[in-house]
């Protein structure tokens, strides 16, 4: 039996998730789950070490050590390269590489140029390819979808499954489309536009969904923005985000370590090829939006549904008709510590984060350095950059945009996840205000007590300089 | 895995929606290497506050936590359930969950089940006003019952006959490990491996 993303003539034409699906399924009927198939597991220190001890105690080996692979990210320091100064953090890391060692799994560890948030490191080898199964102990895995995959965040039992047998056991979800038809305007980015769906749907509004993004303006994004928009799909509950493949996957793919080569190059991108949703295949929802009336969004509240155009102000609670949704809002106004109707560009802050899995790659620094080129980081903001990878940041110092951002003031740190979950010392002080690019403004995410607001990369520089909320054009 | 049948005992309403990992468990707590020891993390930052529910002593011995909608969104992080575990409760109530925390309690045998937000509401009403009142969650008959009161909840069938047999995935999986090595000779050769190139 050969695989084969074509539909046969005559059967029903399927999306590019049922595809991928289909391809993967190692057992399916009865009344068990689908049983499928793991292309590639991504592990990190946070949600495996107790996955290796179950291993352990059962007696069990990694099965495929050759589709396994590691890398330190959520505990690493930022301010220099080797010094866990946290012991829990350290020790958390030293288990992971002494479980790596033992088990025989390739590892990432501080000092290599792979190390680096595990949702960069994948792609940047060219590990993440289209049409696969991508897990990792990590909900923002569904960037890897970016890549025509399916790849979705699991729990440390499921890691310890996966590590034992390949496989999972999962219930098939239901297909969604997001289309968005048109072009972007100019200075909206895809970070604009995933926090406005979001804005849309609500955090639950994606819930046993794998969806899938598509239309002119999702065409048009770079294999960066794609991963931006397919990493922030958990932010509004769906299992999975995805995007086709098309030629620029398979530009972006091609000469990394990973990818195939020769003939086995023409085959895999024959069978990628075949991949994209049939014409008249039907989804079980579908959400249309118009990109043309898109403008950058910000975050005012504690989900990253709670967000408004960034030419707005904060919403008054008793707008809001739901109840649940009124006291939701209620509650975030009172921990942001911000007044209803207050315009979102008089919001001040003290800190700005640029880095994390949605936007540390180099595409996302470089639109950064643009917008604060030859300017400064405002008095009384910090501004921390922090690439995604190693790699990114090595490449960043190449283009010169490390010396961009030193110059106008800003924190040039090494990779990590940093002040995205702040795990390690990067965190905000009670009160704090930060614009961040990362993917969650919940209570104490940053630090306890700090107060988040989720924006662009471009939003991100603009705003170090206006010292309060605002985009490249306020400048 | 222990066998889930039934649990009965008194609970804690928490009137709150959108209650993410973050705050079940926050990021600091989980650097540690363990799977228990995790009850003083359980919702660290709002126990500062003594006027939160659960530093109310009428309580302290609620083993069913109910919840608002969208409970447990947010990360993968599994310590979220080993936290709920650790400082006591069996079973939770709420509208809707997060994805991978639904999967993750049911892993670990925390009852994570729905009810309708009336249903939910009801529920906080009531136990507000008697906290020593006793609620059944039953994953036999698949209902809630308290107070003469029952309702109804879906619960998939295979991850409930896992539950009420006590079975792990990883050696039901393994039954049909002939099948995986069949699915795996047959992988198309250019499928990438994370072997050093
Ligand atoms: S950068 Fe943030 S969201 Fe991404 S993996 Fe790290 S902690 Fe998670």
């Amino acid at each position: 039996m050969s695989r084969t993303p074509q539909t046969a003539e005559g059967t029903r034409p399927r999306t590019l998730a049922e595809k991928v699906w289909d391809d993967h399924v190692v057992r399916t009927g009865g009344d068990q789950p689908d049983l499928l198939y793991i292309d590639l597991h991504l592990l990190h220190e946070v949600t495996s070490p107790q996955a290796f001890d179950g291993l352990r105690q059962a007696g069990r080996k990694v099965r495929r050590t050759d589709l396994t692979i590691a890398t330190e990210d959520h505990n690493t320091p930022t301010d220099n390269l080797f010094t866990i100064a946290d012991p829990t953090s350290r020790k958390q890391i030293e288990t992971l590489r002494a479980n790596c060692e033992e088990f025989g799994v390739r590892i990432h560890s501080l000092g290599d140029a792979e190390q680096g948030v595990v949702h960069v490191v994948g792609p940047q080898l060219g590990l993440t390819q289209p049409g696969m199964t991508v897990v990792c102990g990590d909900s923002h895995t569904s960037t890897h979808g970016a890549f025509g995959s399916i790849a979705f965040g699991i729990g440390t039992s499921e890691v310890e499954h996966v590590l034992a047998t390949q496989t999972l056991p999962q219930a098939k979800p239901k297909t969604m489309a997001v289309t968005v038809n048109g072009s972007l305007p100019e200075g909206v980015s895809a970070k604009d536009l995933i926090l406005k769906i979001i804005s849309i749907t609500g955090t639950g509004g994606g819930k046993g969904h794998i969806v899938e993004y598509r239309g002119q303006a999702i065409e048009e994004l770079s294999m960066e923005g794609r991963m931006t928009v397919c990493n922030m799909s958990i932010e509004w509950g769906a299992k999975a985000g995805m995007i086709a493949p098309d030629e620029k996957t398979f530009a972006y793919v091609q000469g990394r370590p990973h990818a195939p080569q020769g003939e086995d190059w023409d085959a895999a991108v024959e069978y990628w090829k075949g991949l994209g949703t049939d014409a008249g295949a039907e989804f079980d929802r579908e959400i249309v939006i118009d990109a043309a009336e898109l403008s950058p969004f910000v975050t005012w509240g504690t989900n990253p549904g709670q967000g408004v155009e960034l030419s707005g102000a904060v919403p008054d609670p008793v707008s809001l008709d739901d109840p649940a949704e009124r006291s939701a809002a209620e509650n975030a106004l009172k921990y942001m510590g911000l007044e209803a109707g207050t315009p979102m560009r008089q919001v001040d802050v003290d800190v700005v984060f640029l880095g994390s899995c949605t936007n540390g790659r180099i595409e996302d620094l470089r639109t950064a350095a643009e917008v604060i080129k030859g300017r400064k980081v405002a008095d009384g903001v910090d501004m921390m950059v922090v690439p995604g990878s190693a790699r990114v940041r090595e490449q960043a110092i190449q283009e010169g945009l490390d010396q961009v951002f030193i110059e106008a003031g800003a924190d040039w740190r090494f990779a990590g996840c940093s002040m995205c979950l702040g795990m390690n010392p990067d965190q905000l002080t009670p009160g704090q205000r930060a614009a961040s690019t990362s993917n969650r403004n919940f209570e104490g995410r940053q630090g306890k007590g700090g107060r988040t607001h989720l924006v662009s990369p471009a939003v991100a520089a603009a705003t170090a300089v206006a010292g309060h909320l605002a985009g490249p054009a306020d400048l | 895995m222990e066998k889930i049948t039934t649990h009965t005992g008194t609970a804690l309403p928490m009137r709150r929606s959108n209650v993410d990992t973050d705050q079940i468990i926050p990021a600091v707590y989980l650097k540690r290497v363990t799977k228990t020891g995790f009850e003083d993390a359980l919702f660290a930052e709002w126990r500062d506050d003594p006027k939160f529910v659960l530093n109310q002593d009428d309580f302290r011995q609620a083993t069913v936590l109910i919840a608002g909608t969208e409970f447990g969104t947010g990360s993968s992080r599994e310590h979220a359930v080993w936290a709920l575990k650790d400082y006591g409760f069996k079973a939770v109530i709420a509208p809707r969950y997060g994805d991978i925390f639904r999967g993750n309690s049911l892993k670990n045998g925390l009852l994570t089940v729905e009810l309708p937000t009336e249903a939910v509401e009801w529920l906080w009403g009531a136990v507000e006003a008697d906290p020593t009142l006793e609620i059944t969650v039953d994953l036999v008959e698949r209902e809630v019952r308290a107070q003469g009161r029952t309702w109804e909840f879906e619960f998939d069938d295979f991850a409930r006959w896992r539950l009420m047999e006590g079975l792990d995935d990883v050696s039901l999986t393994l039954r049909d490990e002939d099948r995986i090595a069949a699915f795996e000779s047959d992988r198309d050769a250019w499928r990438p491996r994370t072997l050093p190139v």
